[in-house]
């Protein structure tokens, strides 16, 4: 009896917000989750709106609580406190339902290796009590693309191709939504960026997408991100709207000795932070009214040549390096 | 680390212990058709000697066959009637020892014990009183194994450490390899119920388990000329239910184990050592110490290879071996229902 009243409450949550569809309404929703392994606090007092539609991205470091906070939406991890629903589906009651209507990529390549690239896929298929023909119209584009190698085993594939395997079977039942732990770790450039290719067109069938990674430039293909540091959120917004948001003065500079020069920068006292981004350094001062020339004079000062400074527009990596020294 | 340092010394406590091919306490029975002075002194030296507990007396007419049959006798000494009087008159007597020899070395070694301490008797005490020469003749017959061989014992022995090796080490690492290889955490997320993920995993090995059983009986019986006196059914039924038995034990190290390495270390720790020492396969549970008697009480193969040897040898069914297979029954929904308990629906 207790079970069948959880039901229909959560129907009931589910049903509202189907009627308003197309609106915002919340696929993923977290409530002040917390999360501790031991003395590690992994998730502190999480809270997260995820909308139908969505692709939405966790970005941060290596340890930031991404993984944690994917497993217990997965209904894998239980959490210390707080509450988190998948399309109005409790991820500690439901979990049978959730299971059901969640396509899931783990961080690390979880498919068959001694199988070939068809028999994961058709056992897949299986699991969920589906065959591949059933909904290959999902898969299709991510799957001509390995079909060459269908039936090569899955553990001979390249980084790129495991993930587009992977993909397809987590999409193989048709998920309402996919949830994928950095996806593109591991994987070339190419790949990488046909991969988020596919990620938009599935957005575009209406599945809602959350995505983890560690790579900045991948930050500004999603609708929208949380920027995760330690196992908090820093900030929620749309990429554009977190790097307009980002007030501070950057400087791009560079020399010929780009070693003294983050040493001479970082031990300056007008400089707040100094980081390397490719061949520059990207800076700021401790104080936004410092001009590029202030700079320059100083590093003149320690003999540095072939100097350049310049003003530079700030990258969504600027905006979180930023956030995780406030 | 406790592996490390540990095993040596548990092993050398173990073999040392276990390893000990002296027999103490062993029970036999006797069947005395004289009843006179020497038979009873014959007796009383026997049972005083440490090495023989009289389990039964036996009468005139005894089904000798059904003695051996409840397994607990190993050996029964026979004396014929006017035991006394043939000695003293003819200078000679007959006194026969049956040993059961399923398992050989046992049987060599307490029938050898038994007739040396008749002749010693007969030597020391006797020849003080009596001038003639006598004699006692000790007429050895072994049951079950006339010819001693000890292929009678390891084909049971053999089959129960197969069994256990394939059906409970193979189960058990390739569940805990789902965990290691990270394909149980995409199986847990999916709507996969726990029982077929654990099915699925262990058919395999229960239809794989069961070929080796077959082989093995084939070739002890084809090669070795292993009798199998029993029906086959009931032999064949009875395996089944012991890789029943390891597969769900298999099953309960996986769920405790988490990776490869671990389980396969429970499986050689808690399955392969045991099975060797202390199932009654190679040393006689009888000798070892009160504790390790008592630890071989929970090692499984010790029951099954009881079953075996009474069918495969005795020719013994159900009634025989009930105890033993009930015990075998009790053991298999433990282990399933500790697995069942221990199965974790989520990662951690």
């Amino acid at each position: 009896m207790k079970t069948n009243s959880k039901n229909k409450a959560s129907q009931h949550v589910s049903q509202n917000p189907l009627s308003r569809r197309g609106l915002e309404e919340a696929s993923i929703s977290i409530q002040n989750i917390n999360k501790s392994y031991g003395p590690v606090q992994a998730l502190q007092n999480i809270s997260l709106e995820i909308n139908r539609g969505e692709l939405f991205g966790l970005i941060g470091p290596d340890g930031a609580g991404k993984s944690t906070l994917m497993r217990i939406l997965m209904t894998l991890l239980f959490q210390d406190s707080g509450t988190a629903t998948m399309n109005g589906l409790d991820v500690v009651k439901d979990y049978k339902k959730i299971r059901k209507i969640v396509g899931y990529m783990p961080g690390r390549f979880s498919l068959y290796q001694d199988l070939t690239v068809e028999e994961n896929l058709n056992f897949f298929a299986t699991v969920f009590n589906t065959s591949i023909t059933e909904n290959y119209d999902l898969i299709k584009d991510i799957y001509i693309q390995i079909e060459p190698f269908k039936s090569r085993l899955a553990g001979k594939l390249s980084g790129g191709m495991k993930q587009k395997l992977a993909l397809s079977c987590a999409l193989i039942h048709k998920p309402e939504i996919l949830v994928l732990d950095e996806p593109t770790t591991g994987v070339d450039a190419v790949s990488r960026k046909e991969f988020w290719e596919m990620l938009k067109k599935l957005q575009e069938k209406g599945i809602t997408i959350l995505v983890s990674t560690p790579y900045m430039d991948e930050a500004m293909l999603c609708t929208r991100v949380a920027l995760m540091q330690k196992g908090k959120v820093l900030d929620v917004n749309t990429p554009q709207k977190l790097v307009e948001n980002y007030d501070r003065k950057l400087y791009a500079i560079r020399s010929d000795d780009m070693h003294r020069l983050i040493q001479d920068l970082r031990s300056w006292e007008k400089t707040d932070t100094a980081y390397a981004f490719g061949q520059f350094l990207h800076v700021t001062g401790k104080a936004d009214e410092t001009e590029a020339c202030e700079f320059e004079n100083y590093l003149l000062k320690k003999e540095h040549r072939e100097l350049q400074v310049f003003d530079i527009p700030p990258t969504i990596e600027d905006v979180f390096m930023n956030m995780m020294n406030e | 680390m406790i592996i490390i340092f540990g095993l040596p010394i548990v092993q050398l406590l173990l073999f040392g212990k276990v390893i000990n091919n002296d027999l103490q306490n062993s029970k036999i029975a006797i069947l005395d058709q004289s009843h006179d002075n020497t038979t009873r002194e014959i007796t009383t030296k026997l049972l005083s000697s440490g090495y023989f507990v009289l389990e039964e007396e036996l009468r005139p007419g005894t089904d000798m066959e059904g003695v051996f049959r409840k397994g607990k006798v190993k050996m029964v000494i026979d004396f014929e009637q006017n035991f006394e009087q043939n000695l003293e008159r003819l200078g000679k007597a007959h006194v026969q020892l049956l040993a059961d020899a399923s398992d050989p070395n046992t049987a060599r070694i307490l029938t050898n014990y038994a007739s040396g301490i008749i002749n010693d008797y007969v030597n020391k005490e006797k020849l003080q009183n009596l001038t003639l020469p006598h004699q006692i003749n000790t007429e050895v017959r072994m049951l079950y194994n006339e010819g001693l061989k000890s292929v009678y014992m390891f084909v049971p022995g053999i089959m129960a450490m197969i069994l256990m090796l394939i059906s409970a080490m193979m189960t058990s690492i390739s569940i805990s390899r789902e965990k290691e290889m990270g394909t149980m955490e995409v199986l847990l997320a999916s709507p996969l119920k726990p029982i077929q993920i654990v099915l699925g995993k262990v058919t395999p090995y229960l239809l794989l388990s069961f070929i080796n059983a077959v082989t093995i009986i084939l070739i002890g019986t084809l090669i070795f000329g292993v009798p199998i006196k029993g029906s086959i059914a009931f032999l064949v039924a009875e395996s089944f239910l012991f890789i029943l038995m390891a597969l769900s034990l298999g099953i309960l190290i996986s769920t405790i184990a988490p990776n490869q390495m671990v389980a396969m270390f429970v499986s050689v720790l808690a399955l392969m050592l045991p099975t060797i020492l202390l199932s009654g396969f190679m040393f006689p549970i009888e000798n070892m110490p009160m504790p390790l008697q008592i630890l071989s009480n929970i090692m499984p193969p010790r029951w099954f290879i009881v079953i075996i040897k009474n069918i495969m040898l005795k020719g013994t069914g159900m009634l025989y071996v009930w105890k033993e297979t009930l015990i075998l029954i009790v053991m298999t929904f433990v282990f399933i229902g500790l697995s069942v308990k221990n199965f974790k629906i989520r990662l951690e």
